[in-house]
């Protein structure tokens, strides 16, 4: 298993490699290069455009070039961008990659839930109209044109309903006298989401080394009690209500992002349970005198997972470029909106570094399936 | 090498390279078991209903494709009805709701919408079928010739194709548009490029590796067939039924790439179902909900329609393709 995963990421970082390379000769390939954001403007004389030319390191040979960048991306100096003249990307990029994060992670988790839960459920009790109905509306919001689905959302929610803001991280008029920043309260929020699911966490696996005898009426209160505990912090420490803010303009986002890319899960698990209900060891399990749920939790969709964790690699490419459009239509600040304003500000040393990130953030999705598959299949064994 | 005399012609063993009437039956025998196969796959495909709906769909939509030219050289004033530079003089106010000239009303801009629907279909089509066309050729050559040689070959193309699937293909095509001008074709051949060596190429693989062990391509080889011979007449023929599959497929996302990125208004395109989005977006008319529904209904229920088409269609091909799945719906 060790040896796996050292292979594993050995690889991820020599793709990350090949990913550098390739967006380095693809800005070689394009008209232009770097410094043509400055050198296009007809008021400067050719000397300045020169030294212009030579700050960026444009008058040196390409290997040489590229041996700079290779060196300076690994160092972590991805440049300084353009769009927001003295701020470094990484600066930018570091401001901006924990709220796509939440969005993705958020979205990701609820639709797969949501969407395994739903596949086993309608894949047990076939011909009912409840399947007919999942099957029908799962199809349409997994074909439907998502910015579109995306606006009427805003429409729907926000506009017409009031319930959610229509877009933007934050509302400038709670946030005027406030005297912390947006991103401190943002993060004291991602660490006490981080500390609630680790003793969550802990909680089930307690719950475990006990036996699984304890009944789930002895963990939901705590678990409850814990989230309780979060939020009456929060609510004392008198910063809640521009944390409340923040959290308000997450809802919707998160909601368009999980049911566009629940039904995708859906199907598939339901598909998948329709081949294992037919296996022997399901029809074992029911002569046993197994109830009904047990034989259904712990012996087909045990099962039926296998492809559905195979195809999560496939989801979790189709959530991130579902982030970066749901990100552009809610105006929501992460790492697909900047890398879309950079596109069209041509700014870009932040494309490079958005486009890095969004490849990192795949290729670690990648991995993290890949060993989530070893876990999960026993008969699997790599060296 | 100074032989004389008449040198009898050596029959050479492969089969079809005979000339003459020989060659012109074997090309006729293969011809009608393609069509009496193809008819079998057509009477599966309009079996299921999923297969004829969406058979319908793209029927109308290549109808409408069709009628635009029509319309514009006999019925349609080019000068009011031009899907880019027409201007609708007849209303005072623009956009204005379905009217009896305009049946699906006027952009923002005053042009009418049903023509830009029109327009658009069509390079919707040419669109998609060449990123299919493209992504077809190249998943099958590679498919094929990665299973057949295996080894070095095989790894290299997989482990490239593992790559492109690990990439988020709307985010690479952003960051493209960014360097190059993208139109229609480039587009198109990227979104080919990609799917090609990308996932279809290992669909592909896997069912090329179970046609090569099978005793008709031992067969070949001792016939004396060379690799080439091998690969471009006994395996990609077989191949060709699931990249029609994969077409299909490729299609539907060669349209919704195309889509998000006019509707982010990145592309260098004269108009299409995106672009009309992007400009109801941009004027604002979005938020008047059900007001302004003309601007955003054809376009949007178009784009979904299409893609959910020529994936349905995908499906139906499958049972034709898998003929385990046929047996489970029984």
């Amino acid at each position: 298993m060790t040896g796996y995963l050292v292979r594993r990421t050995g690889q991820m970082v020599l793709t990350l490699f090949l990913i550098i390379t390739f967006t380095f000769f693809l800005v070689q390939a394009q008209p232009g290069d770097y410094a043509s954001f400055y050198v296009l403007n007809p008021d400067l004389p050719p000397e300045v455009k020169d030294q212009i030319r030579t700050a960026f390191g444009l008058d040196k040979p390409v290997w040489q070039q590229y041996l700079i960048h290779l060196k300076n991306t690994f160092t972590g100096n991805l440049g300084v961008s353009f769009g927001n003249f003295p701020r470094p990307v990484l600066d930018v990029l570091a401001e901006r990659v924990p709220r796509t994060l939440v969005l993705f992670l958020t979205a990701t988790a609820v639709s797969f839930y949501i969407g395994f839960f739903l596949g086993k459920a309608i894949a047990w009790r076939r011909g009912g109209l409840f399947e007919y109905a999942a099957t029908i509306s799962g199809a349409m919001l997994f074909t439907a044109f998502t910015p579109a689905f995306a606006l009427m959302m805003i429409w729907a929610f926000a506009f017409k309903l009031g319930w959610f803001p229509v877009g933007k991280f934050l509302d400038p008029l709670v946030w005027r006298g406030a005297d912390v920043s947006a991103n401190y309260v943002f993060g004291n929020m991602l660490l006490s989401a981080a500390a609630f699911i680790t003793f969550a966490l802990l909680v089930m696996l307690c719950l475990k080394r006990f036996g699984r005898r304890v009944p789930s009426v002895v963990a939901f209160p705590v678990v409850l009690g814990g989230a309780l505990v979060i939020v009456a912090v929060w609510a004392l420490s008198g910063i809640g209500g521009l944390a409340l803010d923040i959290v308000k303009h997450m809802v919707l986002p998160v909601a368009t992002l999980t049911l566009i890319s629940f039904a995708g899960t859906m199907l598939l698990t339901r598909n998948s349970m329709l081949e294992t209900i037919r296996e022997d060891y399901v029809m074992a399990a029911r002569a046993k005198g197994l109830p009904d749920k047990q034989v259904r939790d712990r012996h087909a969709a045990r099962n039926a997972m296998l492809p559905i964790v195979t195809s999560l690699v496939y989801s979790l490419i189709f959530a991130i470029d579902g982030s970066v459009i749901i990100e552009s239509v809610f105006s929501w600040p992460g790492t697909g909106l900047t890398l879309l304003q950079a596109v069209r500000s041509e700014d870009l040393p932040l494309v490079m570094g958005a486009m890095l990130f969004i490849g990192t953030l795949s290729l670690l999705a990648h991995v993290i399936v890949d060993v989530l598959y070893v876990y999960l299949d026993p008969r699997i064994r790599y060296q | 090498m100074n032989t004389s005399g008449p040198v009898a012609p050596i029959p050479t063993p492969e089969f079809g390279v005979e000339i003459g009437r020989g060659r012109v039956r074997f090309v006729l025998a293969r011809l009608r078991l393609m069509w009496r196969s193809f008819r079998n796959g057509w009477g599966i495909f309009m079996e299921s209903r999923m297969g004829r709906l969406s058979l319908f769909t793209i029927i109308a939509f290549a109808l409408m494709a069709a009628a635009h030219p029509i319309l514009m050289a006999f019925v349609w004033d080019p000068a009011t009805y031009d899907p880019v530079t027409g201007y609708s003089f007849d209303q005072v106010e623009q956009p204005a709701p379905p009217s009896w000239k305009h049946p699906l009303g006027t952009d923002p801009l005053g042009r009418d919408v049903l023509s830009q629907l029109l327009f658009s279909t069509r390079s919707e089509f040419v669109l998609g079928i060449t990123a299919a066309l493209v992504t077809v050729g190249i998943a099958t050559f590679v498919g094929a010739v990665a299973a057949y040689y295996g080894r070095l070959v095989d790894s290299f193309f997989m482990r490239l194709a593992d790559l492109i699937i690990a990439l988020p293909a709307i985010s690479l095509l952003i960051v493209l548009s960014a360097l190059f001008h993208l139109n229609l074709f480039y587009l198109a051949l990227i979104i080919g490029v990609l799917g090609g060596f990308g996932g279809t190429a290992i669909i592909l693989k896997s069912q090329a590796l179970s046609i090569k062990v099978k005793p008709f391509i031992e067969a070949a080889r001792v016939a004396g067939g060379g690799d080439f011979h091998i690969i471009f007449v006994h395996i990609i023929p077989h191949l060709l039924p699931l990249a029609l599959l994969y077409m299909m497929f490729t299609v539907t996302s060669a349209i919704f790439a195309e889509a998000v990125l006019s509707f982010l208004g990145l592309l260098d395109l004269r108009m299409s179902w995106g672009i009309m989005i992007h400009t109801a977006n941009t004027g604002g008319y979005l938020l008047g909900g059900t007001r302004y529904w003309w601007l955003i209904v054809p376009a949007g229920a178009s784009i979904t329609l299409l893609c959910s088409a020529f994936y349905l269609a995908g499906r139906a091909l499958d049972e034709v393709v898998n003929p385990r799945l046929r047996q489970r719906n029984d």
